[in-house]
């Protein structure tokens, strides 16, 4: 084994600084064991040491909410005594360098976060960006990640209802693979980490430990360089029928009162788990790790300790509970194991062999983990794009932009993810701007969705992290639901860069004030950072997940257009192009300032929208986000097979500028009572304006110009399908 | 109708099952699980969708090994009525109740979308509230549901008139585009030759509810409900 020093220290991703830190926390010089749980302890991954300081400013108390971020996954009261617990969190290192398992042990152990607390999984999404569809890698790795979201989800059982996929150049080297997971607990029935009850046994349950993932944390915590390949043995491998039955066992063993405290061997493994339960019940914890299930034979304390191997639990019982939970882990075939005890030395001891390979105390292990309050650098205000003309007319810029690959069909990836599994699914993807899952044997519903615009982060790091939170508010009021709170994934790039970690500051900025002016706080997140490969960034993405509730599933709307309707745009329209996508894909510019967010307004017409749906004035809803006016209008009409005949714009606007432009807080309605939408908006002072009827199989734009619903669907249709099946290559899983 | 639906190990889809099954019977189905040896008085066992053992093996060979198995084939045996959906339908296959394999899907991708069934005969009792020849809508989400057969086999099966739906056009015309999974002359389920043992790869129940967009597969529970009524 190797000599424990500083460049032992270096190599485990610890500055010389932390090192010291070490050493002085211990009074000796560590063993290699212990230098081991110092430096996953201290990742970025386990510690968010670089974004601490500002996570904290972000709002995370309603009234609603029962658990913010802390535990493992945000707990909201939902109505009916019961409660939705979700999280999102980033695989994005591992399904770089593995799309399949990467993506699978990513919607693996975001699942585990949310049953751990007593959960039953009720849905999955997933927020995925993608490099330039013409890399020669992108292809391999978009197939790779959907097959494995669909590989795992699909054989758990919890369906895939929702999410959103863009292409972006910055994404080559460093795809983002966020998943997202909800699940329904009683109130009353919540379970947390804290381990408590001096002598109560530790056991470990769930898949055996291999030498699989170790410093899959601190991997996670670096940039990519060349060299990324060869760390394809620190990504995990997922197993979701062994994750099925732990899902059992658990809420089998969850409706006994066994349990005392209960966690998901993530990150780190067992370290983070016992480090995580004994740390936050203020008590000690004893491993004895001749006791560990193990997969392989020789394994050290070190690999025990920093093993991500998958599906795998850490649970503290009361000790008289001991024989009815090991006759549960035995009814579903599980590995369960004593493997320690809880103590009131407040350290951490871990034996193997009848050694001592580790003896570190707790509390300074948390308190005096690094913080860093790095340097931060302003992103530049992008100058105004100008006048722009419009080259190729309203017919041309809409077949382009509804079959590029930000805004075309994601049928090819949907239809790879069981949706419907559990017979709740009320909207499925594609079917409305958020996800509708009814709860089982109830009215009740959830809304769900993930929204992000990088490019306007980049932009304008404050706005886009604003808009990004109030597009998730958006999607949820055009179903007709309260948003509730949000769950939000931060990936960005190196934080050791003033720049970048600018962006994430003032990204967080916006969003801490979408999230005070719509009432919608954060309760859980995840934070990636090192999104780079070879000194690139990605585009900083914040990804944010948002819940709502439904008191009654039937009141949820869609997006689907039917005859003999009027269109209804709520919000102001001023035909902003700035960082539009008719901007980049028919100028092929990337340039601007993105539009700017109002949230007094986004919020007065948000709470309009979803008072009309609820009294029943709106047989259809939709946002307006990427595209515009007339892509909605177009995706609307698609999604009903149900044409439209449109009004020109009003004076004072180009037309191009009108259909096309990006202004926020907007959205489109089609109604069968436009008199009383429009006197009751004049009244609240919301703008509201007629922009076309619903009817035909065209959609027919002012001057007589018609585009076939066919037609547009052709273009709709076609990026996936044509893209994948070009060469039939990587046929493998 | 007293039904049960068995547990195996990876299955997930027992509780859509048994909602569709309490929404025709008013009653909830006996949730048995897999090690019990008994299935006395059920009517009706369900052999329900998911990933039984992950499919790790051939998807379905694990199960029909399982304890329970052995009296599923002596109910089937003592003229009793089973359902095999997805999942449920390879069990029964590997099983040796219905003649048979499904292989990996033709694409050789998931496949998770809404297809239409048309009704091959309507006098049984899994089929009585169908009309011969009408289509319906229903959910399909699987990796393996590719029916095959030997030639014999298949001739067989049509020649007896047990062949139970196939895959259409909402028209009831039997394309190849209707076919997604590539299944031997579209067939989507099977009879045994009594008529009481019905294997299918769809999910008539995830269409039971018109929140969930439809109730096209309704009819077929309750048929059941009504054929079995005691």
């Amino acid at each position: 084994m190797k000599q424990v020093n500083q460049a032992l220290a270096a190599e485990f991703g610890l500055s010389a600084d932390e090192y010291q830190r070490v050493l002085d926390i211990m009074g000796r010089t560590p063993s290699f064991t212990e230098l081991g749980v110092f430096s996953v302890m201290w990742s970025e991954h386990c510690s968010y040491k670089s974004s601490r300081v500002w996570l904290k400013t972000l709002p995370t108390k309603a009234p609603w909410v029962i658990h913010g971020p802390g535990e493992n996954a945000g707990v909201v009261a939902i109505g009916d005594g019961l409660a939705a617990i979700f999280k999102m969190e980033s695989h994005n290192h591992p399904s770089f360098i593995e799309p399949y398992q990467g993506a699978a042990t990513g919607v693996g152990g975001i699942l585990r976060d949310v049953f751990t607390m007593g959960a039953r999984p009720v849905a999955n999404l997933n927020a995925l960006r993608f490099g330039d569809p013409k890399h020669p890698r992108t292809k391999r790795i978009v197939d790779g990640v959907v097959r494995g979201i669909g590989g795992y989800g699909n054989c758990v059982g919890v369906p895939t209802v929702g999410g959103e996929v863009n292409f972006h150049p910055s994404y080559n080297g460093n795809p983002l693979v966020n998943a997202m997971t909800v699940g329904i607990a009683a109130t009353d029935k919540i379970f947390l980490s804290a381990a408590a009850g001096i002598g109560n046994p530790v056991v470990y349950v769930g898949s055996k430990t291999g030498r699989d993932g170790i410093h899959g944390a601190t991997m996670a915590s670096t940039e990519f360089g060349a060299d990324s390949e060869e760390k394809r043995p620190t990504v995990q491998v997922g197993d979701p029928f062994v994750e099925k039955l732990l899902i059992e066992a658990c809420l089998e063993l969850m409706a006994t009162d066994a349990i005392v405290a209960i966690q998901d061997m993530g990150a780190a493994g067992l370290t983070s788990s016992s480090v995580e339960m004994a740390g936050k019940g203020g008590v000690g914890i004893e491993l004895d790790l001749d006791h560990v299930p193990q997969r392989e034979p020789n394994m050290s304390a070190y690999e025990m300790m920093l093993s991500e191997s998958q599906e795998r639990m850490l649970m503290v019982l009361r000790p008289d509970r001991e024989d009815i939970a090991r006759a549960i882990f035995e009814k579903w075939d599980l590995d369960f194991a004593v493997i320690g005890h809880i103590t009131d030395t407040g350290r951490i001891v871990v034996k193997h062999n009848g050694v001592v390979e580790a003896d570190i105390p707790l509390d300074p292990l948390a308190d005096q983990a690094p913080l860093y309050h790095r340097p931060t650098a302003e992103t530049a205000k992008q100058p105004p794009i100008g006048p722009t003309a419009d080259p190729i007319g309203l017919e041309a810029a809409l077949l382009k932009l509804v079959g590029c690959p930000d805004l075309c069909s994601r049928a090819w990836i949907t239809d790879q993810y069981d949706s419907t599994v559990g017979g709740q699914t009320v909207k499925r993807p594609g079917a409305a701007d958020a996800a509708v899952v009814r709860l089982e044997g109830l009215k009740r519903a959830l809304a769900l969705t993930t929204d992000c615009t990088p490019r306007y982060v980049q932009a304008d790091p404050e706005i886009g992290g604003m808009q990004a939170v109030a597009e998730t508010w958006r999607n949820l009021t055009a179903v007709g639901a309260r948003p509730l709170a949000i769950t939000d994934n931060m990936n960005f790039g190196n934080p050791t860069k003033p720049e970048i970690m600018g962006q994430f500051a003032s990204a967080i900025k916006g969003m801490a004030a979408a999230c005070i002016a719509l009432d919608y706080p954060v309760v859980s997140g995840n934070v990636s950072l090192y999104n780079e490969t070879e000194g690139r960034g990605i585009l900083p993405t914040p990804a944010i997940g948002g819940l709502g509730v439904l008191d009654d599933a039937a009141d949820a709307v869609g997006l689907a257009l039917k005859p003999g309707l009027t269109l209804v745009l709520i919000g102001e329209t001023r035909g902003h192009l700035g960082q539009s996508l008719w901007l980049r894909e028919i100028l092929g510019r990337e340039e601007g300032p993105p539009p700017p967010v109002d949230l007094a307004a986004e919020r007065r017409n948000g709470d309009f929208v979803r008072h009309q749906i609820l009294t029943a004035n709106v047989a259809a809803c939709h946002d307006l986000a990427d595209g515009g006016l007339l892509v909605a209008v177009a995706e609307m009409a698609m999604a009903g097979q149900t044409g439209a005949t449109l009004n020109p714009p009003p004076a004072g606007i180009a037309p191009h500028a009108w259909f096309f432009g990006e202004d926020q807080g907007r959205y489109l309605i089609a109604t069968r009572a436009p008199g009383a939408l429009l006197v009751a908006a004049v009244s609240e002072d919301i703008p509201a304006i007629e922009i076309g009827t619903t009817g035909g199989s065209d959609l027919t734009l002012p001057g007589g110009v018609t585009i076939s619903l066919s037609s547009l669907q052709a273009e709709h249709a076609r990026f996936f399908p044509e893209w994948m099946d070009q060469t039939h290559g990587d046929a493998s899983h | 109708m007293q039904a049960a639906i068995v547990v195996f190990p990876g299955i997930n889809r027992e509780r859509d099952m048994a909602i569709a099954l309490e929404l025709a019977t008013g009653h909830k189905p006996r949730m048995v699980w897999h090690k019990e040896t008994t299935l006395d008085g059920i009517d009706l066992v369900v052999l329900p969708g998911g990933f039984s053992y992950g499919d790790y093996l051939r998807c379905g060979a694990m199960a029909a090994h399982s304890p329970i198995m052995a009296e599923v084939k002596r109910h089937a045996a003592r003229g009793g009525y089973v359902m095999g959906v997805c999942n449920g339908f390879q069990i029964i296959t590997e099983a040796g109740l219905l003649p048979g394999a499904l292989l990996r899907n033709a694409g050789l991708r998931f496949l998770s979308m809404d297809c239409h069934l048309r009704v091959e005969r309507a006098d049984t009792a899994f089929t009585g509230h169908y009309q011969q020849g009408q289509t319906f809508r229903v959910p399909m989400a699987h990796g393996d549901g590719n029916y095959t057969a030997s030639t014999e086999d298949l001739d067989r099966l049509e020649g007896e008139g047990l062949v139970a739906f196939r895959y259409a056009e909402p028209s009831g015309a039997l394309t190849t585009a209707a076919n997604r999974n590539g299944s031997a002359r579209n067939i989507a389920g099977i009879f045994s030759p009594n008529l009481r043992v019905l294997g299918l790869m769809p999910h008539p129940e995830d269409l039971v509810d018109p929140l969930m967009g439809g109730t096209d597969g309704k009819p077929l529970f309750d048929g059941l409900a009504a054929a079995l009524a005691a």
